[in-house]
């Protein structure tokens, strides 16, 4: 596969971003600057046998000049646990970047991002990129970021420090609208329109958030689902698709996604 | 230092192969492996007609290993020969394609289907997977109807014959006579052992489809005896699979009977996994100076 790497890189950043939230950045030149926002990172968290397995981890961060690749994790099992011990120094194995992101708006188009929980870590990366490439349009995207409470909100101060209007849902009503991100968007689009939206989230969200866009806008969604090769070599990440025809039929989130439009999605 | 083997009549530039279903068609590890030097590629579970697989999840992990559900999701034997056979075949690389059915017609018409079909070598019966309601698995546990699968295969088709055994059986060395019997050149195991995990939190099996197979570290031990008892039943050669990750996992494969070798889940933790161990029987035949792969097969037996 063209472009994909697979190297131990060195850990140059490790630190807690929020409760059972860690930032880690990789010095790694040729992943830095071959990767697009929603493409992710298959880790290993550990040398041995045992858990055996990568995880898929989106990319948060690419900083292309400085060569850095950046992920965004919630502490979750055995694995990111094992990860979350890595100190500046040692190395990480990383494989990527894999799937396909997001395809970048057209100018002057009006963009809606929306991010449920730790799932708005690749979203990050989107907003960097169109800051520099969209700059002029900056006014015309709206940002929702929601977490079970605002501690837990993954980086909002860096979301409007890149000059984006940034709206927030807590659960628990500790900051911003009280109900979860996708009823806050529900609400904001009663009066503003969209022509493109960017969503990142479990199933449960991608669902509300569904029946709220309506037809109008082209909405793409970044899915997860359980991994083994994360190259498209052994069939388990596979997820519900509607074909061209109409039918049903699998995709494989690893290869034809993580990023897919809503609209293709079987939900 | 000689590392070819001859599987059958397939002839192989050194014993190690990628196993069925962990390496797609190749492509999707031809960026880090490099096919041309690989022994043999074995493709994923080829059927008649499509097959859309299971729901998921389809992969758990366990402790030092994974279950899997995939249910031979494929596009189905004329797609496969379209899109897939004729990129392997700009390889110098024998590919063997592993088929599977529901009944024994079916695995005669994949036969007579890919005999004589540019760029395959041979072919893998998949008696033994566990992931699929009818056949599969079915056909391989008990020794008669493996052997009425091998020998209408056999019968259908001029291409190597093996055949890939299970290994939740009572004797897998009962199961492989038979199908030697039965006309097989050769035979492939294990394939994974049936399992399960329960997510107490859901207090429900994992698998959306209840059971899987199981494959990884954890199944080698089991695999090497398999291999151990089948070499002492039969004459034709064995490829022997299952938990590999390194060459010396590899190596006691050898030393138990196996002629080659085939490289499955760690492909997964390692995309370059096979070829790291083609180099490591290398350095190990080199350090030890054996000048020729085929003096280790089987040796632990002496
Ligand atoms: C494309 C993609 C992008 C992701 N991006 C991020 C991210 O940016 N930040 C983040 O915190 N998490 C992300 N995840 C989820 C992350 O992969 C899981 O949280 C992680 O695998 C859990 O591993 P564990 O060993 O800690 O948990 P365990 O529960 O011990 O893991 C057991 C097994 O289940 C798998 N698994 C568990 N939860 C998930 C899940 N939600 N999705 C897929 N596999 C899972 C693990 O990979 C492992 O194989 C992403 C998942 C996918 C598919
Ligand atoms: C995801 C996955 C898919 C598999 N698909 C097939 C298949 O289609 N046909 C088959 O005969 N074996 C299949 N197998 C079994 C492997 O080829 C191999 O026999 C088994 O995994 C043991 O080797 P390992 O432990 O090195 O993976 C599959 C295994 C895995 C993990
Ligand atoms: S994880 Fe193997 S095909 Fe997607």
């Amino acid at each position: 596969m063209a472009g994909v790497y697979n190297k131990k890189y060195p850990v140059v950043k490790h630190e807690e971003t929020a409760p059972g939230q860690r930032l880690l950045c990789l010095d790694a030149p040729e992943i830095a600057l071959g990767s697009a926002p929603g493409q992710f990172l298959h880790v290993r968290c550990s040398e041995g046998r045992d858990p055996l397995l990568r995880r898929p981890i989106s990319i948060h961060f690419a900083e292309r000049e400085g060569g850095r690749v950046c992920i965004l994790y919630r502490v979750a099992g055995r694995g990111t646990s094992l990860l979350a011990r890595v100190a500046p120094g040692d190395h990480v194995d990383v494989l990527g970047p894999l799937g396909r992101g997001y395809t970048l708006p057209s100018a002057g188009e009006r963009v809606a991002v929306v991010g449920g929980g730790i799932g708005a870590a690749p979203l990050f990366f989107l907003l960097a990129e169109m800051r520099k490439y969209y700059g002029r349009y900056l006014d015309r995207v709206s940002v929702f970021l929601g977490a079970h409470t605002l501690e837990a909100l993954p980086g909002a101060a860096l979301i409007r420090e890149m000059g984006y209007h940034l709206d927030i849902a807590t659960d628990d009503g500790s900051g911003g609208f009280k109900g979860t991100v996708a009823d806050l968007f529900r609400e904001a689009s009663g009066n503003r329109t969209f022509d493109r939206v960017y969503a990142c989230g479990p199933p449960p969200m991608l669902r509300v958030l569904a029946a709220a866009v309506g037809p109008g806008p082209a909405v793409e969604v970044s899915v997860e689902e359980r991994m083994g090769c994360g190259v498209g070599a052994c069939l388990s990440c596979a997820c519900r698709v509607r074909s061209a025809g109409g039918a049903v039929e699998y995709a494989h989130v690893c290869r034809d996604g993580p990023v897919f439009n809503l609209k293709d999605l079987v939900l | 230092m000689n590392l070819g083997v001859d599987i059958g009549g397939i002839k192989m530039k050194n014993p190690v192969a990628t196993a069925s279903g962990t390496f797609g068609y190749g492509r999707e590890y031809a960026g880090f492996v490099d096919l041309n030097r690989l022994g043999a590629v074995v493709v994923k579970g080829t059927t008649l007609l499509p097959r859309p697989g299971n729901p998921t999840p389809r992969i758990a992990e366990t402790p030092a290993g994974i279950l899997n559900s995939i249910g031979l999701e494929n596009p189905g034997v004329e797609a496969v020969i379209e899109r897939h056979l004729p990129y392997l075949a700009r390889f110098d690389v024998p590919v063997i394609v592993n088929i599977a059915g529901d009944r024994v017609e079916d695995y005669v018409g994949l036969a007579a289907r890919l005999d004589g079909q540019p760029g395959v070598a041979g072919l893998e019966v998949n008696i033994s997977c566990p992931n699929v309601e009818k056949g599969g698995l079915a056909f391989g546990s008990d020794p008669d109807s493996a052997a009425e699968v091998i020998r209408e295969v056999r019968a259908a088709t001029r291409l190597p014959v093996i055949a890939k055994l299970s290994p939740n059986v009572t004797s897998i060395a009962a199961v492989a006579e038979s199908v030697a019997m039965a006309g097989a050149d050769a035979v492939s195991l294990i394939n994974t052992l049936l399992g399960m995990v329960i997510d107490v939190n859901a207090r429900r099996p994992l698998l959306a489809n209840v059971m899987g197979g199981l494959s990884g570290p954890a199944v080698r031990p089991v695999a090497v005896r398999a291999v151990w008892q089948v070499f002492r039943a039969v004459k034709i050669p064995l490829i022997g699979m299952g938990g590999i990750m390194c060459a010396e996992d590899a190596l006691q494969f050898i030393m138990a009977g196996a002629s080659a070798v085939a490289v499955g889940t760690a492909s997964f933790v390692n995309p370059r996994a096979a070829l790291d161990v083609l180099e490591g029987i290398e350095a190990y035949m080199r350090d030890n100076n054996i000048g020729d792969i085929k003096d280790l097969i089987g040796i632990a037996h002496a």
